[in-house]
C-alpha cells in the first residue's frame, strides 16, 4: 500500500542570515487535513520557517512540497499558483489601514480580476458573519477596531479565498485569554469547515492544544520534537518539557547578551 | 601609516556602499517601470495618488510660484538698474521661471510634501507586515504600491509645473506692473515675444523627471524600510534628502542636454 503524499512536507530546509544560522535542516511532514502546531522560542525560526513556505524569504537549501510538488524547483507561475491556495493570518493582523474593512476582506477576491465588487463586498459580509462580526463592521476602517475584531477580521481575509492550507502566526499574540480561546475557537470551526490544513505557530500552551491535532518544536533551527498536540505537556522530551511547563532550570539555556 | 589605511578602507566602503545602493535604486526603478506596462492595472489607485502628488500639491506650488516670481522681478530690477537694462526684468522672469525655477522648486517642495508622505506610509506598511500580506493576497507589492505612484508623479508633476509657470509669470507681472511702474502691456509683449516653446517644454520634461524621481525614492526608501517606528522615520528623512539631492543633479544634467551647444 502506497504512502499518502502529505499536504505540506519540508525536507532539509536551511536559512542562514549572514553567519546567523535560523533554520539548520528543518524536517516536517503535514498530512491533509491536520491541524499541525509549531512551538518554539522567541527567535527559534519559527517565522522564518512561515516565510520560506509563503515565498517571503528564499530558503538557502532544502525541499519545501505541497502536494508532492517542490515549491522551490517550480517555474514561477507554477509557484505562485501553488502559493495561491495558501492563507495566512499574520501576528498583528497586518490589515490595510487604506482601506475599509469589508475591502480587506475581499482584497482576495478583488485580486482575481473575476469577482465584481458589489458581489466581493456581500461575499466579505458572508465570511465576516462566519467570524462571529456584523456586516456593517465592514462599512469601519480598521484603526476603529479592537485587537480581537481586528484579528478576526484578518481571519476572515485568510479564510476568504478557501485556501486550502491555513497559517497562523501567533494568533492569539496580544489578546486576553478569553479573546484568545474566541480566536482559537474561530480557528477550528474555519479549518473544519473549509476541510483545510493548517500550520500555527505559537508559543501560548493553551492555544497550542485548542488549535493543534500534531505538535512539533522548534529549537536552534532544528525540529527536536514531534507528536500528537495532546502529548505536549508530557513528551518525555526534556526540552520541550521546560518550554511547555515554562521551566527557568532544564537543557534550553536562554541566550542572554550583556 | 594605520590612520592612513583606515581612512582608505573607509572611503573604500563608503563607496561600495554607494555603487551597491545605486544598483539596487536601479533595479527597483526598472521593475516599477516594467510594472507600469504590464497588467493587472490598478486604475483606482493611480488615480488616487495623482490627486496626492497633483492636486493636493497645488496650493503649496502655487504659492512658491508666486513669490518666487515676485522676489525675481524685484532682484532682477534691482540689478540690472545699475546698468540701466531695467527693461530685460520680464525676459529675466520667464526665462527663470519656465526653465529652471518652476520645475526646480515645485520638485523640492512635492518632495518634501508627497515623498515623505509616501516613504512613511509604505514604510509603516512594510514594518506592519502588510506588505507581506499583499504578496500572500496573490498581489504583486510593485505592482500594487510601487508602479501606480511612480506613473502618477510622472504625470503629475508636469501639470503642477504648469500652473507654477503660469504663477511665477503673474507674480513677477504684478510687481513689475504695480510696484516697478512697468507698463502692462509692454510687460506682457515682451514675456511673450521673448519666451519659446523650447524654454516651456524642457522645463515640462525636467519635471516629468523630478516627479519620477520623487515617487521612486519615496517608494524606494518605504519598500525597504525596517526596524520600528525609528526606521519609518529614517526613510522618510531619506527619501525627501535623496529625492531633493537627485532633482538638483539631474537639472544639470538636462540642462545640459536641452541647452549646451
Amino acid at each position: 500500500m502506497s504512502e499518502a503524499v502529505p499536504k505540506l512536507r519540508l525536507t532539509g530546509v536551511r536559512k542562514a542570515f549572514g553567519d546567523k544560522v535560523v533554520l539548520d535542516g528543518i524536517d516536517l511532514v503535514v498530512p491533509a487535513g491536520t491541524s499541525m502546531v509549531v512551538i518554539g522560542g522567541s527567535g527559534s525560526g519559527k517565522s522564518v520557517l512561515l516565510k520560506c513556505v509563503l515565498g517571503l524569504i528564499e530558503p538557502d537549501a532544502g525541499r519545501i512540497e505541497i502536494d508532492g510538488q517542490d515549491l522551490l524547483t517550480l517555474p514561477r507561475e507554477d509557484r505562485a499558483r501553488a502559493r495561491a491556495r495558501i492563507g495566512m493570518l499574520f501576528q498583528n493582523g497586518a490589515l490595510f489601514d487604506s482601506l475599509p474593512v469589508w475591502e480587506n476582506v475581499a482584497f482576495g477576491l478583488l485580486a482575481t480580476g473575476r469577482v465584481p465588487r458589489s458581489e466581493a463586498r456581500s461575499r466579505a459580509a458572508e465570511y465576516l458573519e462566519q467570524v462571529g462580526l456584523a456586516a456593517s463592521v465592514g462599512e469601519l476602517s480598521p484603526a476603529e477596531l479592537s485587537g480581537g475584531m481586528q484579528k478576526r477580521v484578518a481571519l476572515a481575509r485568510a479564510i476568504a479565498a478557501r485556501p486550502d492550507i491555513l497559517f497562523f502566526d501567533e494568533p492569539t499574540t496580544g489578546l486576553d485569554p478569553i479573546m484568545g480561546a474566541v480566536i482559537d475557537g474561530l480557528i477550528v470551526d474555519c479549518v473544519k469547515r473549509l476541510g483545510s490544513t493548517a500550520v500555527a505557530i505559537t508559543h501560548d500552551m493553551a492555544s497550542a492544544r485548542r488549535i493543534g491535532d500534531q505538535a512539533a518544536m522548534i529549537h536552534r533551527g532544528r525540529i527536536i520534537w514531534n507528536g500528537p498536540a495532546g502529548q505536549l505537556m508530557d513528551s518525555g522530551n526534556p526540552m520541550v518539557d521546560q518550554f511547555t511547563h515554562g521551566r527557568r532550570e532544564g537543557p534550553i539555556q536562554m541566550e542572554l547578551r550583556r | 601609516m594605520a590612520t592612513l589605511l583606515d581612512a582608505v578602507a573607509a572611503t573604500g566602503r563608503a563607496v561600495i556602499h554607494a555603487c551597491r545602493e545605486t544598483g539596487k535604486v536601479a533595479i527597483f526603478a526598472a521593475s516599477g517601470i516594467s510594472h507600469i506596462f504590464r497588467p493587472p492595472f490598478y486604475g483606482r489607485l493611480f488615480l488616487s495618488a495623482l490627486l496626492e502628488i497633483g492636486f493636493f500639491s497645488l496650493p503649496v506650488v502655487a504659492l512658491t510660484a508666486i513669490f518666487t516670481g515676485m522676489v525675481l522681478a524685484l532682484q532682477s530690477y534691482t540689478g540690472f538698474s545699475r546698468f540701466s537694462a531695467e527693461g530685460a526684468v520680464a525676459n529675466v522672469v520667464v526665462l527663470s521661471v519656465t526653465r529652471e525655477l518652476g520645475p526646480v522648486l515645485a520638485g523640492l517642495m512635492v518632495a518634501g510634501r508627497v515623498g515623505a508622505a509616501m516613504a512613511a506610509e509604505i514604510g509603516t506598511m512594510r514594518v506592519t507586515d502588510q506588505i507581506d500580506a499583499l504578496s500572500t493576497l496573490s498581489t504583486n507589492p510593485m505592482k500594487y504600491l510601487v508602479a501606480p505612484r511612480l506613473l502618477a508623479g510622472t504625470i503629475a508633476l508636469p501639470l503642477l509645473v504648469v500652473v507654477a509657470d503660469i504663477l511665477g509669470v503673474l507674480g513677477g507681472y504684478l510687481i513689475s506692473t504695480v510696484k516697478l511702474g512697468f507698463n502692462s502691456a509692454n510687460y506682457l509683449t515682451r514675456t511673450m515675444n521673448f519666451v519659446e516653446t523650447m524654454d516651456v517644454a524642457s522645463g515640462l520634461a525636467k519635471a516629468a523627471v523630478f516627479g519620477f524621481l520623487i515617487a521612486l525614492m519615496g517608494c524606494y526608501q518605504g519598500y525597504n524600510s525596517k526596524g520600528g517606528a525609528q526606521g519609518v522615520g529614517a526613510a522618510t528623512t531619506s527619501a525627501v534628502v535623496a529625492a531633493s539631492i537627485l532633482i538638483l543633479a539631474f537639472d544639470y544634467v538636462l540642462t545640459e542636454m536641452f541647452f549646451a551647444r
